[in-house]
């Protein structure tokens, strides 16, 4: 008996790694072995000429990394500018987004007329293919045709003349729009969910105690708001930091220079310019960037958790 | 049961494990493709038509015709300009592209660098029909000077200064500036009542370049030295670019507007009247598609200054798309009989008018259909005074980024900004630290 059983265990016992198996290979195969040759790339003169087998591209060392953090020559400091070009448009996208997504969330909580219809209108920049509206965006922001500037110029006479959104620093501003235009009814959505989860009878005790909504919603709501928060800010610090689609679609392979984010940076200094080493040393450092700010921030608001309970 | 579910397993680790080296180690080091698989080719056709379904219309009865001569089926892929470039690196990169391709004919040397394409040697060359078919303008631009040509011209384009009759005589002038000081003079009389002398497509990186090769020829400027190292902002290069740019920023004879355009906005402002010139290579198709009746304008060649020769008299870039073929095809010698199919003389006479370019095979030049004015006008720019542009492995990275230098000019100049020698230099100046050293 003894003997059979474990004659029957052995077997289970090894069937469910084996199982893991094809998705730890899987899981090898399109996270590790990318970002190895990535990091591998980062250290080698790749132009044109090794493209077809970048394994033969002599290699530089730390050139291509000297090369993207030396602020005083061309590539560093447009790659300065581009960072903190990405960093101003992320607060900005992420926090605009984020006042957005909660006043909608909160307004909604209580039932009235219309509010499903409302509900399902907010949502439909998230379900539209960002492709399609972001072109449609960009058609918008057309200096002379657009509908922009006509509602703004011949429609509103808020300005004399007509401003370019697609070029120049304005280009920056068409950005920031259309980001929060795109990613509000996520944070809307994901908060919506969270308010389920706080109970009623909160609000109606502590009105009976006469708290305004003001103080309702700073007491109650944002508390209890907050690991969903927590959540939802690196999410969207994450998608924001590192859009391509938007900026790719609104402005093509080269971004003016205020609205040169990192992503289409790395692009182009890769792609555009054929020099794979470079970008590669440039995406390399952008990901222990994001690596670096999730885990200051994953630290802190756990801490304060901790601190809280 | 239990024992054939391990073995299951194992047996989709062990397929995953093959797929995956597999599709890694593609790199085939063997110069030439092989014949593997004789009976179909791939072929990535760039957008030359109105549309990607009007490219399809277009090409497909001419595979089929190919298919009944050969018995090889053709699988056609017909992808936009925007996409191409980084298509064909893709391809290179991973070695797993198409048999025949369509190349711009500016990247070839840049294209050749990377070792992705067939060469064509004279042997090669035998197989489809010998290279002194094609004009010899259009063989310079199929790669590297002293090497063998990574392409064979398949479509040939020159820039030509299209003009709106009608505007031209309202505003009593009665022929095609010639200089650029009657240039001048014209566009200023045809800029009024919200009209303009010239349309330009300033948001277009390539069509950026083109304009600055053009015109930097004009000046005696050259972007890249003998030994093949670039020199951007040369006091010449300035020049070149800020006369360029100072349509916008100084004589203001295009619209500010045209700062931005990139999707041919300066064929429909032509089309509908609102610029009186444009300079273009093979419009009339997309002209005739908006509505512009070909009797409404003529073509000239690109103006130069008064009494200039040899360099300086550049009217045109040798404008065009090359056919390559992938040197990792599988089916080399259909390859071949399918680049000799699209080079012969029917075939050029075929694809040629209908896309309203010039045919870069002689024979194929003569046929009466290409007599039209304007044709005969750029190709005889493109005979006589066209040049490639330069054909250095960094050509590629050369378009994109002085093209981008000047999309910032022309912005800077749309928002009022002031254009300066010293602006123009500094954009230049970055645009060349941005190359990779090679």
């Amino acid at each position: 008996m003894r003997q059979r059983l474990r004659r029957l265990r052995h077997p289970r016992g090894a069937l469910p790694y084996l199982l893991l198996l094809p998705a730890l290979a899987l899981e090898l195969l399109i996270h590790l072995v990318p970002m190895v040759v990535g990091i591998v790339m980062s250290f080698k003169q790749l132009t044109q000429f090794f493209i077809r087998d970048w394994s033969a591209a002599p290699w530089t060392g730390l050139g291509n990394y000297r090369m993207a953090v030396d602020f005083s020559a061309p590539v560093g400091q447009s790659l300065l500018n581009s960072f903190w070009t990405t960093c101003c448009f992320t607060v900005l996208s992420v926090g605009l987004s984020w006042l957005l997504g909660t006043a909608a969330a909160i307004y909604m909580q209580d039932a009235f007329r219309g509010r499903g219809i409302l509900r399902a209108l907010f949502l439909v920049p998230y379900a539209l293919p960002v492709y399609a509206a972001v072109i449609t965006w960009s058609f918008m922001f057309q200096r002379d045709t657009g509908l922009i500037n006509h509602v703004l110029v011949d429609q509103l006479h808020l300005m004399d003349e007509k401003p370019f959104w697609l070029i120049g620093d304005n280009s920056f501003t068409a950005l920031v729009v259309v980001s929060v235009w795109k990613s509000w009814p996520f944070a809307f959505l994901t908060l919506m969910a969270g308010l389920q989860n706080i109970p009623r009878e909160l609000y109606e005790a502590s009105s009976m105690d006469g708290a305004g909504v003001w103080q309702q919603i700073r007491k109650i709501t944002l508390p209890s708001l907050r690991p969903v928060n927590q959540v939802l800010v690196l999410v969207l610090f994450l998608w924001t930091f590192n859009d391509f689609n938007t900026p790719y679609v609104l402005f093509g392979k080269s971004a003016p220079e205020a609205a040169d984010l990192i992503s289409i940076h790395i692009y182009q200094s890769s792609f555009v310019t054929w020099n794979f080493g470079v970008g590669s040393a440039m995406s390399v450092l952008l990901l222990l960037f994001l690596l670096l700010v999730t885990a200051v921030y994953l630290f802190l608001t756990s801490r304060r958790r901790d601190a809280d309970a | 049961m239990r024992t054939s579910r391990v073995i299951a397993a194992t047996a989709l680790v062990a397929a995953l494990t093959v797929t995956a080296t597999a599709c890694g180690g593609g790199s085939d080091t063997g110069s030439g493709g092989g014949n593997s698989a004789p009976k179909t080719l791939t072929y990535w056709a760039s957008n030359q038509g109105t549309s990607i379904e009007n490219d399809k219309q277009v090409l497909e009865p001419e595979l089929r015709k190919f298919e009944q001569q050969t018995g090889i089926k053709v699988n056609l892929e017909v992808v936009p300009w925007s996409d191409l470039l980084n298509r064909i690196l893709a391809a290179t990169a991973s070695g797993q592209g198409p048999d025949v391709l369509n190349i711009g004919n500016t990247w070839s040397a840049s294209l050749q660098a990377t070792g992705a394409l067939l060469p064509f040697d004279e042997a090669t060359f035998g197989k489809i029909g010998g290279k002194d078919r094609f004009l010899p303008s259009t063989i310079a631009s199929a790669g590297a000077a002293g090497k063998d040509p990574a392409a064979v011209p398949l479509y040939s384009m020159a820039y030509g200064l299209y003009y709106n009759k009608k505007m031209f005589a309202a505003a009593g002038i009665d022929k095609a500036p010639a200089t650029w000081d009657e240039f001048q003079a014209d566009a200023q009389k045809l800029t009024k009542d919200g009209k303009y002398g010239l349309a330009i497509e300033g948001g277009n990186v390539s069509e950026n370049v083109h304009h600055a090769f053009t015109f930097g020829k004009q000046n005696g400027a050259d972007f890249f030295d003998a030994s093949g190292k670039p020199k951007f902002d040369s006091p010449e290069a300035v020049k070149a670019i800020k006369q360029y740019v100072d349509f916008v920023a100084k004589d203001k004879v295009a619209a500010p507007g045209n700062a931005e355009y990139s999707n041919n906005q300066t064929l429909s402002d032509f089309a509908t009247g609102k610029a009186a010139m444009i300079m273009w290579q093979s419009a009339g198709a997309n002209l005739k598609s908006q509505g512009m009746n070909p009797e409404d304008y003529g073509v000239a060649p690109v103006p130069i200054q008064a009494g200039a020769t040899g360099d300086k008299a550049i009217k045109s870039m040798v404008a065009g798309i090359n056919l390559a073929v992938f040197k990792n095809t599988k089916n080399l010698d259909g390859s071949l009989q399918f680049v000799k199919f699209m080079t012969s003389n029917e075939e050029q006479k075929t694809l040629n008018s209908t896309y309203g370019s010039i045919p870069p095979v002689k024979e194929a030049g003569k046929d009466p259909v290409f007599a039209t004015p304007d044709l005969t006008t750029l190709n005889d720019v493109l005979a006589t005074s066209s040049a490639p542009l330069p054909q250095v492995a960094n050509e590629s990275q050369f378009e994109t980024l002085v093209g981008t230098a000047v999309k910032n000019l022309l912005a800077a100049a749309a928002a009022g900004k002031p254009v300066t020698d010293d602006s123009v230099k500094a954009e230049l100046t970055k645009a060349q630290q941005q190359m990779p050293a090679s």
